[in-house]
Parts: structure tokens; sequence; C-alpha cells
């Protein structure tokens, strides 16, 4: 059994790797088909909704401004969010890695004797395993976000950053319901939502404590931003007498001023709306200075390797991620395989960038190396993260780190010394040409000729024709 | 005095697809350039810069760099080499003396398809092609380079020859270099639904920029016995050209 709260402890799939992950997924159609459909129709709404905004372009440019003057300067803006939170009568812990962050939850929970917790959803309470560890302590935590609510029912982990079920049909929604709710099996989408509901209803009061994620912190005010579409992080806020807010240590924004460009930028990239249909801003406990609230609130804020990817001058702007999963519904390759196929809570380009550094884990070196480089996810991010460079950017820190496989590194080595020799090269090529000539059918080329013919050399080469047609050198 | 290109083939053109070559020294001298070309040229050195092995990257660059001499201008027929050229060896470790030879290459790089039409001035191609073709965005001439409009703009003027667009045309058919064979079942997963795409318009051809990609897609069209032929654009221009009898301007060094 594996520990490390990033690997996705997804049923059914084998530890042994990335590459074993994927050809597993490849084979699951029904999986492929609902993934790619849930992608497209979220591409086509993001576009509509973009199309709608004559200077999105400018908007992007503006977002990623707004990011980087945080991330440049984050302890600062974040002693600073810090301050403005306990004024407010808020408890912030920071916790530097997962354990912390979990031992500050659970500690939380037994001063004051909560026995059943309510969540909305939250990335970084996935990513650092927050649930097994609270359950593991006898506490009972509920996921009340309709689509995680359906992943916790089928012991999985979230497919998307904002579709946690989307790989999953009606149908196998309405079976997963009724086997593990004992309800009458039913496709409606209505129906099932209801039955969801009147579960969660009776949670939500019953519940001593609500967690919630953070879409923004507000350094200006030390507040925090959620946006939703279902109510249920709004209830989880409010209802329960004390409330916690886990949040990773890069979601801050400047000021309450910023709010509009960035709900601008995450809603329509995420889901194409104009705006979600709850946005909550919410402060301190009751008493200071409203009467509203929460009898107590606390911040749990994330590190958890988040400062190894500060400390480098380029993969610190993989931190200005907003988690639209834009990126992930472009990616051609998140399209084909789904998220489950990862392993990790974080996938498609972002989390093939910063998966290696907030894990710490040697198995995470594959995912930059599974992509086409397509450039697809750095033209859609909102806040212009160049995501492909940062890929390309891990793949020279995994080879330097590693020297890379063995056989590779000797491939490249030789690749290299037969291109600095134009006369070894071009024996090189007609060696080729002629292995390829006299071996009896088609030459076998590893990794390429299971499902594409492998081009001949075509004599004359372009530079022979060159040498008998031209004779010219410059 | 005629302006001179100096052309740079992609190292499995040179190998594989040579008529990709000898269509853009037709084309350009037809254009009315002097064309150049190294023999002494192998690999621009990107299938290794793409796979994280710098060092060796950046020895490929600074040899390349050194084989570009005076030429007005230096044209590949692809977008993946021309990016690499023009933008990603900005990014090498270079020494200050080969950066200043870099610097004085870079802003004379061009895909063949934007030298044609922004810098030759052609946007009418001339010529018969008779088929139903349809057009794939490389993503490297796409997103590095802000290739779109101008293969199109290209292609639509030929007589007889019908575009019909694909959709999403501007995905990426799932080739990406060295990923093609490190991971091969995923790689082809992705190129099937490109294939389904191009499928759809029932095209004869399919066009692209790059010949890697097309080698992918053509790759997969003969194993599976599709009917599909892949080209690349400076083919289609020259064949337009060709089955016109002879090209229309007829002022450069090389008469067919
Ligand atoms: S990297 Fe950009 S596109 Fe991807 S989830 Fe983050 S903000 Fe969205």
């Amino acid at each position: 059994m594996d520990h490390n709260p990033l690997t996705n402890p997804t049923r059914n799939a084998p530890a042994s790797g990335f590459k074993q992950w994927v050809r597993l997924y490849l084979q699951n159609s029904r999986y492929r088909e609902n993934i790619r459909r849930a992608t497209e129709h979220a591409l086509e709404q993001r576009r509509l909704a973009v199309d709608e905004i004559p200077d999105w372009e400018r908007l992007r440019q503006e977002g990623h401004r707004r990011k980087q003057q945080i991330i440049d300067h984050l302890p600062e803006h974040l002693n600073q969010f810090i301050e403005n939170a306990r004024a407010r009568g808020i408890v912030v812990y920071q916790a530097p890695d997962a354990r912390t962050a979990n031992q500050f939850v659970e500690q939380i929970a037994r001063q004051h004797g909560v026995r059943r917790i309510v969540k909305s959803k939250s990335m970084v309470t996935e990513e650092i395993g927050l649930n097994a560890h609270l359950q593991q302590n006898g506490l009972e935590v509920v996921e009340t976000d309709l689509g995680e609510y359906i992943v916790q029912l089928a012991g999985e982990t979230p497919v998307h950053l904002v579709g946690p079920a989307l790989h999953k049909s009606r149908q196998e929604i309405g079976q997963l319901f009724a086997e593990k709710l004992g309800v009458t099996y039913t496709e409606d989408p209505s129906e099932l939502t209801r039955l969801a509901r009147n579960i969660l209803r009776e949670k939500f009061l019953t519940a001593d404590m609500g967690i919630t994620g953070a879409n923004f912190g507000i350094v200006d005010s030390g507040r925090v931003v959620v946006v939703e579409n279902e109510g249920n992080a709004r209830l989880c806020m409010t209802l329960p007498r004390i409330r916690v807010v886990i949040m990773g240590m890069e979601r801050l924004i400047p000021s309450e001023a910023d709010l509009p460009l960035f709900l601008t930028l995450l809603c329509r990239s995420a889901t194409g709306q104009r705006l979600t249909s709850y946005v909550s801003i919410t402060g301190g406990p009751a008493s200071s200075p409203s009467p509203e609230g929460p009898e107590k609130v606390y911040y749990v804020v994330v590190d958890n390797g988040r400062s190894r990817l500060l400390q480098d001058p380029h993969l610190k702007k993989a931190l200005y991620c907003i988690r639209c999963a834009a990126c992930y519904n472009i990616c051609p390759i998140y399209q084909t395989i789904g998220g489950h196929a990862y392993g990790w809570v974080y996938q498609g380009p972002i989390g093939a960038v910063i998966t290696p550094e907030l894990s710490g884990d040697q198995r995470a070196d594959d995912l930059p190396f599974a992509s086409t480089l397509c450039g697809a996810c750095s033209d859609i991010c909102p806040v212009k993260i160049p995501l492909h460079h940062l890929l390309l950017y891990q793949r020279q820190r995994i080879v330097q780190r590693t020297s890379g496989p063995h056989s590779e590194k000797l491939g490249f080595a030789l690749f290299e010394k037969l291109a600095r020799h134009s006369m070894l090269w071009n024996r090189m090529i007609r060696l080729l040409g002629k292995v390829q000539r006299v071996f009896p059918g088609e030459l076998p080329v590893p990794g390429w000729t299971h499902s594409r013919i492998f081009p001949r050399v075509e004599w004359p080469t372009f530079t022979q024709w060159w040498q008998k047609h031209k004779r010219k050198t410059p | 005095m005629a302006q001179t290109v100096h052309l740079f083939i992609p190292c499995f053109v040179n190998a594989f697809f040579p008529t990709v070559g000898i269509a853009c020294v037709e084309i350009l001298e037809n254009l009315g350039y002097r064309v150049v070309y190294s023999t002494d040229q192998t690999c621009c050195g990107q299938p290794a810069y793409n796979s994280g092995y710098v060092k060796e990257a950046r020895s490929l660059a600074t040899r390349a760099i050194q084989l570009f001499g005076v030429a007005d201008y230096i044209v590949a027929p692809s977008g993946s080499c021309t990016a690499m050229l023009k933008h990603y060896y900005g990014t090498l470790p270079l020494t200050r003396k080969e950066r200043q030879d870099w610097d004085l290459c870079r802003n004379r790089f061009y895909e063949i398809t934007q030298f044609i039409t922004r810098v030759a001035g052609v946007n009418h191609w001339k010529g018969t092609f008779p088929h139903s073709v349809t057009f794939h965005d490389a993503c490297h001439a796409l997103r590095e380079l802000g290739i779109r409009d101008e293969p199109r703009q290209l292609l639509t003027r030929i007589q007889r020859l019908k575009l019909i667009e694909m959709p999403h045309a501007d995905r990426c058919c799932g080739f990406g270099g060295t990923f093609s064979v490190k991971f091969p079942e995923l790689s082809t997963a992705i190129l099937e639904a490109k294939i389904a795409s191009l499928k759809q318009t029932g095209a004869e051809f399919v066009v692209s920029t790059d010949s890697s990609c097309l080698m992918h897609i053509a790759g997969y069209l003969k194993k599976h016995g599709e009917s599909i032929t892949a080209l690349h654009l400076v083919e289609v221009l020259w064949q337009a050209w060709k089955n016109d009898g002879s090209p229309p301007i007829l002022n450069g060094t090389h008469a067919p």
C-alpha cells in the first residue's frame, strides 16, 4: 500500500508506474468517451464565454501581472494576509507539509469536540490526504459537492480539477447510488441530485465543522473567496459552528479590487460561466465585527512543496495557477487518458509541471515527458503560465538530476557525435537505407512500427540531389 | 542582384522526404531567389533539446549557426525546426560569442510559408491541383510562429483545389518528437482522433507545413490501408505549378 498522499488511490490502478496506468486507461473506452465528451463540452462553453470579451488578451496579461506581483514577493504578502486575517479574529496556521496540515485540522476538531465534518470541494485537501487522516482518527467526513460526493461514494479520487466525477456517465452514477445508498435505480440527473441533497441536508444540519478550500485569499483584507455552483460550500461555511479554510499558500491576490478580474478569468475559463451561481467572500467569526458567522474560523495555509517551486526562477510561474482546468480540457494527453491515468492529484499540463516538486517523488518524473509540447495549454491559460516551456524545463532538470535513463543518455551522446560530422551522419543514413532494403518486410522500429509505417530512406537524399544538381555551397 | 536564401532542410526530410527539399528549391528559385544549401548540415538538435539534453542540443545548435553564413534569409520547410532555430536556441547556455552569432541569424529565420507570403509577398498562388485537400495545423508553426491563415490563403487560390476544413484542425496530431516513441500507445491514441477528423472531410490529401506530423499521420494511414495521401504544403504548391506546365514566374536562376 502506498502512503504518499499525492498518489491516487483509485481502485484497480496498478502501482507500477505511469506508463502502465496509461495503457490500462487507454483500454477503458467508456471512461475515455466520458472524458472526451466532458472536455469538449467545457471547451465549447469556455469558447463562447471568452468570445464575449473583446479584450480577453489584456485581461490575461493583467491576471499574469497581478499574480506575478504576489509570487515575486510571496513571503511579505503572506504575512500581510495572515496579519489581516488575525485582525478579524481568525486563527491562522501555516503548515510546512501535508502531515502538519492534517494534524492541525485534527487538533482543531479534537479541541472543539467535533464528530461530523462537512466538506466542500478542495484540491489541496486531496493533495494532503486530509479525509483519510481524519477518518483514520475516528471522524466522519462527508463531501458535499455532488461530484466529489460521487467519487467519495465510489472510493475514487477526483478525475478533474473542476469536475471531479466527469468520467462517470449518468448511468454509472445511477448504478453507484443504487448500490451504495440502497435507492431505486434512476439515471435522471435531477432525481439523482435530489437523492444526494436529501442525504447531505441532514449531514449539514448535524455537522460540527465545515471545511472548504479557497479560490482566492485577499491580501489587503484577510478574507477568502470561494466560487461554486451548488451552494454546498456556502452551507459548509455558514451552518457548522467551526469553519476551517485550507488553502495553498499561493492562492493570494493583492486586493478586493482585483476580484472582478480574477472571477472573470476563472469562471469563464473553468465552466464558461460569466459568474458561478455562488461567490462567497467570508471573513472572521461571529461577533467581530458582525454577529453573523461561525463561532471560530481557522485558516490552514499549506506549503507542502510550494517553496520548492518558489525557489526556482521559472517554476515559480506555476504558482500563478488559479485552478481553472482549461489546460486539462485542451490537452491532447488529458483528453485521451483522463485524470486518473496520471496517478496524481494534480493532472493535465499544470499537474505535470508541479507534481515532481510537490511530491518530491521520482515516480512523477515521467509526467513532464508525457507531453507533445503542442503548446495549447500555454495558449489557453487565463494567467498566461508558459506551461509547455515549463514542461520542457522540467525535462531538463530531470535529465540533469537523474542523468536520464542510461540507454537514452548514451543514445543522445552518440546522436550528438554523429550529427557533428556530416560525413558520419550521411554514412549512417546510407547504412539505414541499405538495411531497410535488405531487411525482409518492414524493419521494426521500437515504439513506432506497431501502429505506423516507418519511412524508408529515399535515394537520392536531398543532400545527394543537391550535390548532383547544384554543387553550390554558401 | 537576387537575394540569397539559405535553405535549412530538417534532418529527417533530407533522408526520408527529399522531394520536400527539392520543391523548396524549385519554388524559391522561381520566385527569384538565389538558393544556397550547406551539404554539411545535419540536425538542428531539437530531438535532444526536447528530451531535456541541453548539452547535446547546445553542441548541435552552435554547429548549425556556423553553417548559415551571410545569406539574406534562412528558410526551412518546417515550423518546428524554425521555432527551434529562432526561439529555443535563445534559451540555451550559449557563450557571448555564440549568442552574437545567433543574434545575427535570428531575424533571418523563416518558415517557408511565412517566407512566401510575408517576405516574397505572394498570396495568390497560381497553378492547378484538381483534388480535395484538408489542412492540418502543425503545433509549432501555429503556436510558436503564428502561422494559421497563410497556408490556407495559398491553398485556396490554387485552381480546382478544394480545401475542406477538418474539425479541430488546430489540435495536435500526437507526434511530439521523442514522445511518439516514449509513449507509443498514447501517441497513437491521440493520432486516432486526428485521423477520424481528417477522414470526416473525405479529402484525398492531408496537407501540412511540417513533415514530422505528416510522417506520423501518413505512417498510420499507410499501415491501416487508408487511401488519404499526406503531402507537404510545398509539394502541393510545386505540383500545382507543374500541373500548369511551367511555373508562372520565370525570373529565377533555374529553368525547369
Ligand atoms: S495552469 Fe492555467 S489553465 Fe491550467 S489550471 Fe492553472 S490557471 Fe487554469
